[in-house]
């Protein structure tokens, strides 16, 4: 069990400020959602949530150890982040790509061994993607290349998932099909971290949502706390229509308010 | 996309097989035929012999040289490929090779080879790792093939007219005219002398270079995914750069700038070894050595009174295939 520890993270690109005082904690078993307008700086945060950008000021902890401190391997074995729109450059085999993710358990001169190969059937397996394990990555639809994305996570077995914007320029099955292997990730006393743009997904499948706006936290806490119409209005600029119903809640955006300035 | 990929112990020892054969083709060519069996007998007696002259003093350095070169070049395109992600990235086309050429022509100019042994391959590869470094900060994380290519026309004219520099006030017409040769490319006429000078530098930048085989696999999913994958990015990158830099400074400061190996070679073996970067080094550095031989075989027997020089021919090759591999990607280019 994990978990993710971090407060008044400041960050900054040629002193320009992406993140100011930031605040975050992830406990095993939950799905978190990181929520907010374009440009509010929710993939920095998740950056340096996953330890491969070091925050300027403060701490990003996992069980008490700041991350900084920790190996780089020892990180990859824990943390495992899904980048935005991730691609292969090289067309390799969906089962090259899934092997990707024992890297962080195998020496520079070593070719995988056994266990290596059961961990890449088990995680294709999980993410429906065995069928195609032979398949040339680059020749996959958008929807079936996450899921092998996600598969390369699983290989390695961490215990922290952090994603960015896994559904975004996905069809509604490959949406709740990606959102559901999060949801039973985080279940079983594991967690994830998921930068969503869909607030009706971001109700209906996370425990705690983060809203953030001007890379600052705008408010966090449960869904029903997080998802107002007057939240919604001040950080989006837009009214909103909120059915609530046993599935979560869905957020259907209204109108543009004429006179916000995000 | 065409994959025919080969399981890589049968791969390495099909190349390993053929890189022998072709070495010992190499040794049985020449100017004067020999009996191999009686130089090296000679040899092994401690007789001279004008055959265990020809044999050990002319053609074996030679063979050495040709089969190293080739090695480091198909290894360097291999490695600056996965780098970069680009195909079309090579030791020549991006000015590496003129990088460490024009630090070569700046020792010969001032005549400082004298000073150490060292100095020749020293000053090779410190004019590779300013040009690579400066295409690294040209390109940076940018994948667009204009990009690669207008960088390595920029360092490639930069250092082209540096050479130039030096050459138009040469101090003899002789001077130049050798430095002019030498920098066409070739390995004829070299002793152990030369491979001793190259030998360090070259292995240690092949070490390093397939020391970051994993890094290239896992830099298929881009420097982030690199990262999470518990790689530290600009340690490995520099780690690259730095082999890159000292076996190709290496090269090119004992065999002139032979050009197209680091493009054609990895080219050919890509689909064997199933697009894997890390597969592609060694298999790369092998058949670089191969096509290597193969080339002063080619430059031996086409031309009996001049010798073709072995740069003169990969490029005949060598930059009619670029044109094609720049063909058939223009719809991809960005």
């Amino acid at each position: 069990m994990t978990r993710l520890n971090a407060s008044g993270i400041d960050y900054r690109i040629d002193r320009i400020p992406i993140l100011s005082g930031v605040d975050f904690r992830l406990e095993p078993g939950e799905l978190v959602g990181l929520i907010g307008p374009n440009g509010a700086g929710k993939s920095s945060l998740l950056r340096i949530l996953s330890g491969i950008v070091a925050p300027t000021r403060g701490d990003v902890l996992m069980d008490g150890r700041a991350l900084s401190q920790i190996s780089p391997q020892q990180r990859a074995r824990s943390l495992g982040y899904l980048v935005q729109g991730a691609q292969a450059y090289w067309p390799f085999s969906v089962e090259k790509v899934v092997g990707l993710g024992r890297i962080p358990y195998q020496k520079w001169w070593r070719q995988g061994d056994a266990e290596d190969e059961s961990k890449v059937v088990e995680a294709m397996q999980l993410t429906e993607t065995l069928a195609y394990r032979n398949r040339i990555v680059t020749t996959l639809s958008g929807g079936e290349q996450t899921l092998v994305m996600l598969a390369r996570i699983f290989a390695t077995e961490n215990q922290v998932i952090l994603a960015d914007e896994p559904v975004a320029a996905l069809d509604p099955y490959h949406q709740l099909h990606v959102m559901e292997i999060l949801r039973q990730h985080a279940s079983a006393q594991r967690a994830a971290v998921v930068v969503l743009h869909d607030l009706s997904l971001a109700a209906r499948f996370c425990d705690r949502l983060y809203l953030l706006r001007h890379g600052r936290l705008d408010c966090s806490g449960r869904v029903t706390e997080v998802l107002t119409r007057e939240n919604i209005a001040r950080v989006y600029g837009v009214d909103s229509q909120i059915e609530c119903n046993e599935q979560g809640a869905s957020v259907i955006p209204l109108n543009r308010i004429s006179d916000h300035h995000p | 996309m065409i994959q025919m990929p080969v399981d890589a112990r049968l791969l390495t020892a099909v190349l390993l097989l053929a890189l022998l054969a072709m070495f010992v083709l190499v040794l049985n060519i020449g100017a004067v035929d020999i009996e191999l069996g009686q130089a090296i007998g000679d040899a092994w007696r401690q007789e001279t012999s004008i055959e265990s002259l020809i044999l050990f003093d002319i053609r074996l350095p030679r063979a050495l040289l040709a089969a190293l070169v080739g090695a480091t070049l198909g290894l360097a395109g291999a490695a600056l490929q996965g780098l970069l992600r680009n195909p079309l990235a090579e030791p020549g086309i991006i000015g590496v090779s003129n990088g460490a050429a024009l630090g070569a022509v700046i020792v010969f100019y001032y005549g400082l080879a004298g000073f150490a042994w060292f100095m020749l391959p020293l000053a090779g590869l410190l004019g590779a790792l300013l040009a690579v470094l400066v295409i690294f900060l040209l390109v940076g994380q940018s994948r667009s093939t204009i990009t690669l290519i207008l960088a390595g026309i920029a360092i490639n004219a930069i250092g082209g007219a540096l050479i130039a520099l030096a050459l138009n006030f040469a101090a003899s017409p002789y001077a130049m005219q050798e430095i002019l040769f030498w920098l066409l490319g070739s390995v004829a006429n070299r002793s152990f002398n030369e491979v001793h000078i190259a030998l360090p530098f070259m292995l240690l930048g092949w070490g390093m270079m397939l020391y970051c085989g994993r890094f290239l696999n896992a830099l298929t999913l881009g420097e982030e995914t690199a990262s999470s994958l518990g790689f530290d990015v600009p340690r490995m990158r520099l780690v690259l750069i730095l082999g890159v830099a000292a076996s190709v400074g290496a090269a090119v400061s004992v065999a002139g700038n032979i050009g197209f190996i680091g493009l054609v070679v990895p080219h050919l073996v890509r689909p064997l070894v199933a697009y894997e970067p890390r597969r592609l080094l060694l298999a790369s550095g092998l058949a670089g050595a191969i096509l290597l031989l193969l080339a002063d075989v080619a430059v031996q027997s086409l031309s009996a009174t001049t010798e073709m020089k072995l740069g003169v021919i990969t490029a005949l090759v060598g930059a009619p295939f670029f044109l094609l591999l720049i063909l058939r990607s223009r719809n991809t280019l960005q």
